[in-house]
């Protein structure tokens, strides 16, 4: 271990003696060296309560082949180039032989926007072929504490994350008390944790709570709107007191029904009116505009959440292969690891990692459908080291074992 | 806008100043990213002369070597706009290419190079025959620009690459690329070539680069006791004609540092205004003046004492600032 370690330190050290020299012009003639990424996702159509929030079909692969052809400008420089490869199962499948096809197919690290059981399921398979796999879809918090992988590096949020950052902005403006609705899907009750665990965390009192059931009704029909605006009134009706009516709905059954259809007039945030998310398509502060304008010219629509992470982790890998001068999983992977790497992502400021569960710090935005109504973490919300670390769970609290 | 009658007031009371006091005036220009103008100050008196109406999202602001004439940034409009400095007229316009950002004037004054962030290009516009003379591929979203005092090496930043690009004026090819900290904003020359200065807002560094061997020769960072690190990001950087003294525009640490070129040790940290991003010096050298975005400001530093000696309200979103000599 501790050769190992000093064998770590000396070549960290001698690629930081390399940092500073002039970057080599690669000879002419000689092929650039190639880093082959995969991207594994799984994918069916799901229709949405809006036709403007059904997820287009390249949803997150857009924003990884922006950041592929951003690292490919940076790697003419320096003799590399990146590649990306996609492969698709079906929601809730093995993902495992998906993953097996894209490793013979010669990728080195991989994205995987998968479901939780998914992605464990195809950590486990890469840690014997020395993959590293870059997580943009999942925001469940037990992958970075209970279930943590050494070989997995958390580039969403966690739900945790997300609820902290909405609940820091609701106490910021003093409007504590919240009632709750949420789902009767396992991502609707997990988000309702969240905002529960927030609610403790930051001096929110949740008054009531009322579960929203899944009856099965169709997310579309002519005349669906007039019952709508009759049932959700009567839904919501009855609740104590409250500042703001707090949606746990991941599973689009009923949030985007909420707002402007309560009994009181309330502000509605968490899945539906005010929401927490890894990046905003309107988003323009810190350069935004510049990846925004990017993005569009490339794909044609506007830069969602998963675009963002799968942009960022390309980016971390592209910035490591940079740093490193190496196309080398191993040696990449190490760099990433190492205390001072950081990542510029249009958020204001660097971007580093949890160093107990590999989770990608980051501020978080807060939007409606329209524009960025605020980003969090909120001044006030002081943290010892970085008060990146008051959103989500913190080193003192892990759970995580990393193996 | 100002209305006509304060307008009119401002710039009589101006004028008198002026004739009472008898020191050098200079005119700062203010490119105002938000409200797509650009704001006149008088450098002595502090007075706003005048606003002038511009195109969209000025940013890179400069002057020529003659002080006739402004070259603006109009970023939104894809666009450098040429302003008349006695008449305040936009007088004509250059090909910029596409989302000009920041630019660099050649020593003879003959040549502009621009930074496209939307393009990945260095453009080279020949001034007086407004003919692009050349698209130079560089990094991921090109900002800082830079050149030697022979006019020989022209340098940009990448901001999403995270190098220098060191390019040869008389071939146009990059003959050297310098891996820098992350989102390099500003390049600037010692007057005497020696070294180039890039500023990293997102690693908060300035790399100083050897520029003969090409090299980073050293890391300045900073520290401002009560602030924490993620504050700290540098964008501009200018080096007195001593070569004696740099000043570095700290962004949402809203200060300058005053750093010694010889140690290059952080001497002092100015307050001014909130997100400090450009600097520019009176040509007399008495003065710098800062821009700061979210204060809608400029602060005026007395360079012989680096105390803030006045700020001034202009535009929204004050980005750079150009003094011209008269």
């Amino acid at each position: 271990m501790l050769y190992v370690f000093v064998l770590f330190l000396s070549f960290w050290l001698s690629s930081l003696g390399a940092g500073d020299a002039a970057a080599q012009q690669p000879a002419k003639g000689t092929p650039p060296a190639e880093l082959k990424l995969g991207y594994l996702r799984a994918h069916e159509p799901r229709l949405a309560l809006s036709v403007l929030d059904v997820s287009p079909r390249d949803e997150g692969v857009a924003g990884a082949e922006v950041a592929i052809s951003d690292n490919n400008t940076t790697g003419r420089f320096l003799g590399q180039a990146f590649s990306l490869d996609v492969a698709e199962v079906k929601l809730e499948a093995d993902a495992v032989p998906a993953f097996r096809e894209l490793a013979g197919r010669g990728a080195t690290t991989v994205l995987a926007d998968l479901s939780a059981s998914q992605l464990l399921s195809v950590a486990d398979a890469a840690r014997a072929e020395g993959i590293e796999i870059f997580n943009i879809g999942a925001t469940d918090d037990r992958l970075r504490e209970e279930d943590c992988r050494a070989n997995v590096f958390h580039i969403a949020p966690t739900r945790s994350m997300l609820a902290d950052g909405l609940a820091q902005y609701l106490i910021w403006k003093q409007w504590p008390r919240w009632a709750l609705i949420y789902g009767s899907h396992e991502g609707d009750r997990l988000f309702a944790d969240a905002l529960r665990r927030a609610a403790t965390r930051f001096g929110g009192e949740i008054v009531a709570e009322k579960e929203f059931a899944d009856t099965g009704t169709a997310r579309r029909t002519d005349s669906g709107v007039v019952q709508i605006q009759r049932q959700m009134p009567v839904f919501t009706q009855g609740l104590p007191d409250h500042d703001v009516l707090l949606v746990a709905d991941e599973s689009e059954v009923f949030g985007t029904y909420v707002p402007f259809r309560t009994w009181e007039p309330r502000p509605v945030a968490g899945t539906a009116g005010l929401i927490p998310t890894a990046w905003h398509p309107a988003s323009e502060q810190w350069g935004g505009t510049q990846i925004q304008n990017r993005f569009a010219k490339a794909t044609g629509r506007r830069m969602l959440a998963k675009d963002m992470s799968a942009w960022t982790a390309v980016r971390i890998i592209g910035e490591a292969a940079t740093r490193t001068r190496s196309t080398d999983v191993s040696q990449i992977a190490r760099f990433i690891r190492s205390k001072d790497f950081s990542i510029a992502a249009f958020k204001g400021q660097k971007l580093t990692f949890r160093q107990w569960n590999w989770q990608l710090r980051q501020p978080i935005f807060l939007g409606d459908g329209r524009s960025v109504v605020s980003t969090s973490p909120q001044e006030g919300f002081l943290h010892q080291f970085s008060e990146l670390d008051t959103l989500g769970i913190d080193q003192p609290e892990t759970k995580c074992v990393l193996k | 806008m100002p209305n006509r009658t304060t307008f009119a007031a401002i710039t009589l009371v101006a004028g008198m100043t002026c004739a009472a006091s008898g020191a050098d005036a200079f005119m700062a220009y203010v490119s105002n990213e938000k409200d797509n103008s650009v704001t006149v100050v008088d450098t002595v008196t502090g007075a706003v002369v005048k606003t002038l109406p511009v195109g969209q999202r000025p940013r890179g602001i400069t002057i020529s070597h003659d002080g006739k004439f402004i070259y603006l940034c109009a970023s939104d409009d894809d666009t450098i706009e040429v302003i008349d400095t006695e008449t305040h007229e936009i007088v004509g316009q250059l090909p910029s290419g596409p989302d000009p950002e920041l630019f660099v004037l050649s020593p003879d004054g003959k040549t502009l190079y621009v930074a496209n962030e939307d393009d990945n290009l260095v453009t080279v516009i020949d001034i007086e025959s407004r003919d692009v003379l050349a698209e130079i591929p560089v990094g991921v979203e090109p900002e800082g620009m830079g050149i030697s005092p022979d006019g020989k090496t022209m340098v940009n930043t990448s901001e999403t690459t995270n190098m220098a690009h060191f390019i040869d004026t008389d071939s146009h090819e990059i003959t050297d690329n310098v891996l820098v900290d992350s989102r390099p904003r500003f390049a600037e020359f010692k007057p005497d070539g020696s070294e180039v200065w890039v500023s990293a807002e997102i690693g908060g560094t300035v790399s100083v680069i050897d520029n003969d061997s090409r090299e980073v020769k050293h890391k300045i960072t900073f520290e401002i006791a009560g602030l924490r690190s993620e504050a700290i990001q540098p964008v501009g950087v200018r080096i007195t004609a001593d070569g004696k003294k740099a000043y570095v525009a700290l962004g949402p640490a809203n200060r300058v540092a005053v750093v010694d070129t010889a140690t290059y040790k952080v001497e002092k940290y100015v307050l001014v205004g909130q997100r400090v991003w450009q600097l520019a010096f009176t040509p007399d050298q008495k003065t710098i003046i800062s821009t700061n975005g979210v204060s809608n400001d400029i602060t005026f530093i007395d360079v012989a004492t680096d105390e803030p000696v006045q700020s001034v309200t202009v535009g929204s979103m004050p980005w750079g600032v150009v003094v011209s000599p008269k």
